[in-house]
Formats: C-alpha cells, sequence, structure tokens
C-alpha cells in the first residue's frame, strides 16, 4: 500500500492507525522516503541559511574576533547594547530612519490609493490598461540604475536644476546630493516614483471587487462621480487600505537600503545615515562585528514586536491576519 | 454608449482632467528611461554641453561600440547573465521540490517544517551573522554565493504550495500505480502542470538575480571578475568610480565618448533585458501578487 492511500486511511479510521502504533509509523515513514529526503533538503537549508544567523545573535552579547570562534568568544553580556544607547550618533541615526519612513507613509501611502481611485474612473478599458502597465515599469529597474539617472540629474549641471533655473524658481545650481537638506526629499519622491503603480495594482483588484450594484443604485441615487468615488469605491478598499496601513506602520524601522544605500554619500551623511546603514558601516566597513550585531538585534527585536502587535490588532479588527 | 449621451458638463470636464492627469504620470514615468536612451545614442563629447532632452544632437553608435570594448563591463555582464540563469534555474527547481514535499498532508512532520519555515518568515539573523556565515562557508569571492543562499525562500515555497494543493488529486494517483516514487511524480507528472505557477516564481526570481547589486558590494571583497553588472554600476554611480568606464583600447572610439556617455549606454544596456520581459512580467506578476496577496 503507498503512502498516499495509507493516509487516507488512517485518517478515515482513526482507530487502526492507532492500533499500527510504532510499528505503524516506521511503516509510514519509509514508504514517503522520497518526500521526507526533499523535505529534509529544505528544512537542512534553512537551518544552515536562516537558523546558524539567529545563533550567530549571541555575539551581540559576547567581544567577537576573527581569531576566536563564535563559541569561545568571552561574553560580555549588554555592554554593546549600553554603548549603542550611549552613541553619539544615536539620535541622528534615529531621527533619519523613523523621519524618512514617516515621510514616506504620510505621502508615499496615500498616492497610490489616490491614483488607482482615479485610473478606476477612466472611461476608456484599454487607456488604463496602458497607463497601468507603464506606471509600473519603474518597479522593475533596480535602484542602481535609478541613482545612475538621479546622480546626474541632480547634479549641479543636471535636468533638475537647468529646469529650475528656466523657471526662474532658483538662481544659482544646488548639488543637491552633495547637501544633506534634500536628501529626505530625493529619497521619498524617487521612492514614489519607482512604486506609485506597483502599489496600486492591489488596489484595483480591491476595486473589481466591488459590486457594480453599488455603483448602480449610488447613481440612481443621483451620486457624482467624486461621491461615487468617496462613498462606494473608498468603503470597498477600506479592508485592504487598512491592512496595508498597518503593514507599513510596522515596517517603521525597516528603511529601503538598497535605495539609500545608492544615493547617501559622505556629504549628505548627516540625513541619510539610517539604522541600517549604520550597521552596514560599522560591521562591515570597520569590522566591528559585535556591535553591529546588536544594533541589528535591537531593531529586529522592535520589528518583531510592531509586527506581532499589528497582526493582533488585524485579529481584533476581524481583518485577515498576515499569519 | 447611453453613460457618454447623458455626460453633464461636469462629467466631461473631470473626464478630460483625469485623461491629461494620467497623461502626465505616464510621461513622469517614462521620461527618466527616455532621457538615459537619448544620451547614450549621442556623441558624448557634445552631450557636455548639455540641452540633450528628447532627441539625439550627433547621433553616434560610439558608446555601445565602448561597451562592447570595455573588458570590465563584459566580464561583469556575463556574471549577470550566468547568475540569472543558473540562480534561478536552481531556485525555483529545490523551492517547488520542498514546496511540494510540504503540500502533501500525509508527510509526517509536516506542521513541524511549516513552523520553522513560518519563523523565518517574521525573523532573521541580520546582516552580520549572515555574512559571518558566508565567510565561514568560504562562499566570499565565490560564484555560489549568488546561487545556494538565493536557492531558496519561503514565501515563494508558500506561493508552490497553494497552487499544488489545487492540482486533482487523480493525477497523482494514477502515477503512483506505475510504481513511481514521489521524486519522480514531483519531476514528470507535478512541474509539467505547475507551468504557470512556476514562470511566475522564475520571472520573481529572475529580475531579482538580474537587478541585484548588494551581494557583489558586500561577498565579492577582492575578485572584481566576479562582480555582477548591477555591482560595476554601483561602483560608478555611488562611488563615483569613473576610471573603468572609458578604456584606452577603444582607439578612434575614445575622441567622442566621456564616461558618462558610456554610463548611459552601460545601463540602457543592463535594463534592456528588463523591458524586453515585460510583457511577460506583467502577465506573470500581477497573477503571481494576487497569488502571495492571498496567502501571504
Amino acid at each position: 500500500m503507498d503512502a498516499r492511500t495509507e493516509a487516507l486511511e488512517a485518517r478515515r479510521t482513526p482507530a487502526r492507525a492507532q492500533r499500527g502504533g510504532t510499528a505503524g509509523w516506521a511503516r509510514k515513514l519509509l514508504a514517503q522516503r522520497y518526500l521526507q529526503a526533499m523535505a529534509l533538503l529544505g528544512a537542512a537549508w534553512m537551518i544552515v541559511f536562516n537558523y546558524i544567523p539567529m545563533y550567530g545573535l549571541i555575539i551581540a552579547f559576547k567581544e567577537y574576533n576573527i581569531i576566536q570562534s563564535m563559541g569561545q568568544a568571552p561574553w560580555v553580556g549588554l555592554t554593546h547594547f549600553r554603548e549603542f544607547f550611549s552613541d553619539d550618533q544615536l539620535a541622528g541615526v534615529l531621527r533619519n530612519t523613523i523621519g524618512i519612513s514617516l515621510l514616506k507613509l504620510v505621502v508615499g501611502f496615500p498616492l497610490p490609493i489616490l491614483f488607482a481611485l482615479f485610473l478606476n474612473e477612466l472611461r476608456s478599458v484599454r487607456f488604463k490598461k496602458a497607463v497601468q502597465t507603464i506606471s509600473y515599469l519603474p518597479h522593475f529597474l533596480s535602484w542602481v540604475i535609478l541613482g545612475g539617472i538621479l546622480t546626474t540629474w541632480l547634479s549641479d549641471v543636471g535636468v533638475i536644476n537647468k529646469f529650475l533655473q528656466a523657471l526662474g524658481l532658483i538662481h544659482d545650481p544646488v548639488d543637491y546630493l552633495a547637501s544633506p537638506n534634500y536628501f529626505w526629499t530625493i529619497v521619498v519622491t524617487s521612492d514614489i516614483w519607482k512604486e506609485l503603480g506597483w502599489s496600486a495594482i492591489i488596489y484595483l483588484a480591491a476595486m473589481a471587487s466591488v459590486s457594480p450594484e453599488m455603483y448602480e443604485a449610488a447613481t440612481i441615487d443621483g451620486a457624482g462621480r467624486f461621491q461615487k468615488m468617496r462613498y462606494v469605491t473608498l468603503p470597498g478598499i477600506a479592508g485592504t487600505i487598512s491592512i496595508l496601513f498597518i503593514l507599513a506602520v510596522s515596517g517603521i524601522l525597516n528603511s529601503n537600503f538598497d535605495q539609500i544605500f545608492v544615493m547617501r554619500n559622505a556629504l549628505n551623511d548627516s540625513t541619510s545615515n539610517v539604522i541600517d546603514i549604520f550597521v552596514y558601516q560599522t560591521g562591515i566597513s570597520q569590522s566591528r562585528y559585535s556591535y553591529a550585531t546588536a544594533i541589528g538585534l535591537i531593531k529586529s527585536v522592535i520589528t518583531l514586536g510592531l509586527l506581532l502587535g499589528a497582526n493582533g490588532i488585524l485579529k481584533r479588527l476581524n481583518q485577515s491576519t498576515l499569519f | 454608449m447611453f453613460a457618454l449621451k447623458r455626460r453633464t458638463t461636469g462629467e466631461a470636464v473631470f473626464d478630460g482632467v483625469n485623461v491629461l492627469l494620467m497623461l502626465v504620470i505616464c510621461f513622469l514615468t517614462i521620461y527618466p528611461v527616455w532621457y538615459v536612451l537619448v544620451n547614450s545614442l549621442n556623441n558624448g563629447q557634445d552631450a557636455m554641453r548639455g540641452g540633450i532632452y528628447w532627441l539625439p544632437r550627433v547621433f553616434t553608435w560610439d558608446n555601445y561600440a565602448a561597451v562592447i570594448d570595455n573588458p570590465g563591463i563584459v566580464t561583469a555582464m556575463g556574471v549577470t547573465i550566468a547568475k540569472t540563469l543558473v540562480g534561478t534555474v536552481l531556485h525555483v527547481f529545490f523551492t517547488a521540490m520542498v514546496a511540494y514535499a510540504f503540500s502533501r498532508r500525509e508527510l509526517i512532520g509536516r506542521n513541524l517544517y511549516m513552523i520553522l519555515g513560518t519563523i523565518t518568515m517574521i525573523f532573521n539573523g541580520g546582516l552580520i551573522p549572515t555574512f559571518l556565515l558566508i565567510r565561514d562557508l568560504h562562499l566570499l569571492d565565490n560564484f555560489f554565493v549568488y546561487i545556494i543562499p538565493a536557492m531558496f525562500s519561503f514565501f515563494d515555497l508558500i506561493i508552490f504550495v497553494s497552487f499544488f494543493r489545487e492540482l486533482p488529486q487523480g493525477l497523482e494517483e494514477a502515477a503512483k500505480i506505475d510504481g513511481a516514487n514521489d521524486l519522480v511524480l514531483f519531476l514528470r507528472v507535478v512541474i509539467p502542470v505547475s507551468l504557470p505557477v512556476v514562470a511566475t516564481i522564475a520571472l520573481f526570481h529572475g529580475v531579482w538575480q538580474w537587478n541585484d547589486y548588494f551581494a557583489g558590494v558586500i561577498y565579492i571583497t577582492q575578485n572584481t571578475e566576479l562582480q555582477p553588472i548591477q555591482t560595476f554600476l554601483y561602483r560608478v554611480v555611488a562611488q563615483n568610480d569613473t576610471s573603468q568606464m572609458v578604456t584606452s583600447a577603444a582607439g578612434g572610439i575614445t575622441k567622442s565618448v566621456t564616461s558618462n556617455s558610456v554610463k548611459m549606454a552601460t545601463m540602457v544596456v543592463t535594463t534592456l533585458p528588463i523591458v524586453l520581459a515585460y510583457p511577460f512580467l506583467q502577465r506573470y506578476f500581477v497573477k503571481g501578487l494576487m497569488i502571495g496577496s492571498i496567502k501571504g
């Protein structure tokens, strides 16, 4: 009897399966040896590439160096954590991380919803489809390509300066990436440019499931376009919005590393140094492994707490949860 | 059609403004890419005068010739192509295989396996412990650093599992009667009927492999021959290291090209495969995103 039918049998007659005892269990295991081998390979990969780094977090509590192994390195308790909380750079790093995230939340979160709302109002299905297709092209470009465009455009002889000078908004050219004053704006704007269309997809899908009868009823009641958007479409996607919003809030310490890593430089460091960059700098550039691990751990724990909190809120709101 | 007739002035204004707004968004989306393309087709020396916004002023293919003549760029492009092909095939095969095992309800220890995977989605060791692991595995300055640590993803596994669950039972049972074991079953029966989800994950991962620059920055410490094109460009863009852009070997070409114009041509060459794959991407990606959003 093969594994599948045996399992089906076992489900149907639980008493028989229990009678089988250890011998039955071993026979079942033998019958699914190929399946187990496939599953174990996956488990082995996860243990090596996910769980060993989790074990590696112990060096946050040790003084790790290249000569000794992780196990041998001496314990130092909370020294590195204490050091981080008295680090001169802490205030700046926190301000940059949370500042950029909040700006992305306040400006970057509602824009895809608005874009989806207006896209949804287009009469021509073909035009709607064309706009949508064009709008999410940037999502597939790497941040390096985007960084390449931005460094060219934002330089003192770049397109942005030429444009603003032509409009008479500025007189002298500004090297935007070489000044800390503009970094947050640049990061938030370019992030919106890249992800506007992509983020809108999920809202458009939610809108497609709003019942056409609702619109008909609203039309009969004399509702205009804006009123339908406000009182039919928006409530129809409120569930999706709340899930994505809570998710976005819980990711507040996750700055977009790939993006900031391309655009940061020594001149804009005071506004571009976010937690992830700080961890990279101390850990990889300066080889202070234990200290950088401690900072990363603090971030991971807070993020995990926010995520579990978000999940709890979703559960209480009776929305579909994340896990 | 009735709706058209009943349109009021207010409605017409709304529609007009809306279409205009969408056209502006489309322009803003495409123009930066267009700008790069136009500048890559313009004489580099001439481009330094500025003002090339819509069409090339002094048209030339020289920048592309310089890209092909640059051994650094050609090698980096080869690394990118190799890692994208090998990485994607292995990722899809391995993740699908594990997913197939995890999807079978009779798998002993199935809950344990799933818990093991779910934990990895919400918590990880982070940058430094991962870096130290890669170093201890002797994967630094090794081509396989792009492949093995990216071979599996529990997110993708969930997408595969939800697809495999929907497969008709009879399919597997027929093969079973023929005496095929689970691995043969997976290869000969399950994979051929799962091509839509395989294509989706392959495209997801292929784009990621193609675009990732960070692995090359952090894990390739000495052997720059192993850096992919995105890492090569990262060093040019972020570290302003233009020394590699124009090689003197290019003979007559060097007169008209500049490091900036060659950079533009490299960016076009790097982006072209993504643009060519775009019709497939948008077909499968949206579908994949939907599956992901239902399960994730």
